[in-house]
């Protein structure tokens, strides 16, 4: 097919050190952020801040000088309520001032727990109810090879989210429509709201669910930012009319406070300005240690 | 992406008037109309992309996929996946058109369209097919009496029900300017045209066919052609009846509403929909909040699951037909 991109430039480049760094700057972030609302995800955004890192530091074509950019690679987020792990990324990386931040969820804010492609330069999609985004990435990988461009599209799907059926509907039309440039990234922190998923509605064998239904599986330490850039890099680079990509993230739900990664409550919480200060100063000595 | 076979040839051994599903189009052309709207605009160099769920013979998708494979999507019996795959084509700049019975396009998808459409403020164009009691005794799964109420509760959702296939295919040419996400309420494709191929399309202008002192018939989508017939009979009875096709739900052409409330007796509204919430409430609406004095009257289903019954019969039932609505006329009046 021919190509309607002419030049593409050349992914971002990112080594393990820096993408550590901008893993708990996501996290630290959150928490700032969440210390504004006095209410928000911690521990659904700590354990995906790698995948966020390796994305946008180390693995997508993006610019922030043209959010709309046709040959933009995408990414949407099923679990919409990290987006509060996002909004410091897309400021840090120059898509709006980061003083808007310090608005977040105050009214009037385009920064809410939920990501708004109609308020936030860089969201390619809204979200906020589960299970829709996959769908949403679909109609972006078919509309790309339609008018034959080389986007790569991820969605970030919640482990919970696979308990939607919406998402199987999608999956299944993605591997009959062959949507190679379509990748699923399933952050496998174990938890939901009411307990772990594995108790409310257990999805294993997950690997071989998304297999059985025609996708090219693969799984990685989440955590681990190189080993998540190195197997995105290369799926962004699979022929548009290959299977499409299922990549498991196993991850730890709160990970870089100790006292979250112990209690999966942490789903939605806030701590108090000496509590969020004392996690703040943790996550950093962890990245020290 | 892959065309419909082209088959619609019955075995030579069966009698004549037998028939099957993949014949629907060469037994109903009222069924082109939605194909020949979007061969239209591919003409006239929009990116259409079609999609549907598994429903191409019933919408007669299957000409525009014949003619555009690469721009038809077969979604499968996937609804809720349609239309969130619609909305993120729409963001590569494709301007998608997807269609399933109303049923499920507006009830089972009503969060999808909600979240994904119209709160993304995206050019997605959903059609409604077989709305109303137009599935007749396949019954009140496949009946949608609720969708106008459903879709016109949606912020930034244009609600839009011709009244046959020619104002069908005028409304999607005219969609190409306009910038909102749109809900095409239409029915079978078997309807009795009011409009000529020449027809033209105005989003939110009502149509004003008459106008009468005694008598403002407002209707939409298949209660515009009985709506005519019965100003007829009326006006040989000695009524001044006027009757407007209210062909754009929302935004409703307000102004006609009150011009029609401030020079008749009676507004007599007529849908193929629950009274509540459709056409009729969103009359009721305005003349609540307008001086005139002008008595509304609602037409359509009452609040009730129809009863079984080929549609035709149904109409019948529930007045829905030109002999019904006049009969209607005739109780407000005597």
């Amino acid at each position: 097919m021919p190509s309607a991109t002419t030049l593409l430039p050349d992914r971002p480049v990112a080594d393990e050190a820096f993408l550590a760094d901008r893993a708990d700057f996501v996290r630290t972030e959150a928490i700032r952020l969440i210390e504004l609302a006095k209410v928000g995800h911690y521990s659904s955004v700590f354990s995906a801040a790698e995948i966020f890192s390796a994305l946008y530091y180390g693995v997508m074509r993006t610019d922030a000088s043209r959010p709309d950019w046709p040959d933009r690679d995408r990414f949407l987020m099923g679990k919409g309520h990290a987006a509060v792990g996002l909004f410091p990324v897309l400021a840090d990386l120059g898509y709006f001032p980061a003083e808007v931040l310090n608005g977040y969820t105050r009214l009037g804010s385009p920064l809410g727990d939920h990501p708004d492609m109609t308020k936030v330069p860089g969201i390619d999609f809204s979200s906020g109810s589960i299970g829709h985004a996959l769908s949403n990435g679909l109609g972006m990988a078919l509309g790309g090879r339609m008018s034959a461009r080389e986007f790569s599209v991820f969605v970030m799907l919640g482990d919970g989210e696979m308990q939607e059926g919406q998402v199987w509907e999608a999956a299944l039309a993605g591997a009959h429509h062959r949507l190679g440039k379509l990748v699923a990234i399933v952050d496998r922190n174990g938890f939901q709201l009411d307990g772990s998923v594995d108790d409310v509605i257990g999805i294993e064998p997950l690997a071989d669910k998304w297999r059985a239904f025609g996708w090219d599986v693969h799984e990685v330490d989440g955590h681990d930012a190189g080993a998540v850039r190195d197997l995105l890099r290369q799926l962004a680079e699979r022929p548009a009319d290959a299977a499409p990509s299922c990549v498991i993230a196993h991850t730890l739900k709160g990970k870089g406070v100790a006292y979250m990664e112990e209690e999966p409550g942490w789903h939605l919480g806030y701590l108090v300005p000496a509590d969020a200060a004392a996690a703040i100063a943790e996550i950093r000595a962890g990245a020290r240690a | 992406m892959s065309a419909a076979s082209a088959t619609t040839a019955t075995p030579a051994t069966l009698a004549e008037g037998s028939w099957q599903y993949r014949g629907l189009n060469a037994q109903n052309p009222g069924l082109d109309h939605l194909s020949d709207g979007l061969l239209d605009l591919v003409e006239a160099g929009v990116p259409v992309v079609a999609g549907t769920a598994d429903l191409q013979y019933s919408n007669g998708l299957v000409k525009f996929a014949q003619r555009h494979p690469d721009r038809f999507v077969q979604f499968g019996i996937s609804e809720q996946n349609m239309v969130s795959a619609a909305a993120g084509l729409a963001t590569t700049g494709a301007s998608p058109f997807v269609a399933t019975f109303a049923s499920f396009l507006a009830l089972l998808c009503c969060e999808q369209i909600r979240m994904d459409v119209a709160y993304t403020k995206l050019p997605v164009r959903l059609i409604g097919h077989h709305t109303g009691i137009a599935l007749g005794f396949y019954g009140t799964s496949h009946h949608a009496t609720e969708d106008i109420s459903v879709m016109r509760a949606i912020a930034g959702l244009t609600v839009v029900s011709p009244a046959d296939g020619p104002q069908l295919r005028a409304a999607i040419r005219a969609s190409a300017e306009w910038p909102e996400p749109i809900y095409f309420r239409t029915s079978r494709g078997r309807d009795p045209q009011v409009y000529g191929d020449d027809v033209v399309f105005e989003f939110g202008k009502g149509i004003e066919h008459s106008t009468g002192t005694d008598l403002t018939i407002i209707a939409c989508g298949t209660q515009v052609h009985p709506a005519l017939r019965a100003a007829e009979v009326l006006r040989q009875e000695g009524y001044s009846v006027g009757v407007i096709d209210m062909a754009t739900i929302k935004p409703l052409d307000v102004e006609l509403v009150r011009a029609a409330a401030d020079r008749s007796s009676v507004v007599l509204t007529v849908e193929e929909h629950n009274v509540l919430g459709g056409l009729g409430a969103a009359v009721a609406e305005v003349m609540a909040e307008s001086p005139s004095r002008a008595r509304l009257v609602r037409h359509g289903i009452h609040d009730e699951y129809s009863l079984i019954a080929p549609p035709t019969h149904l109409y019948a039932h529930y007045r829905l037909d030109a002999p019904g609505i006049a009969a209607v006329v005739r109780e407000i009046f005597a």
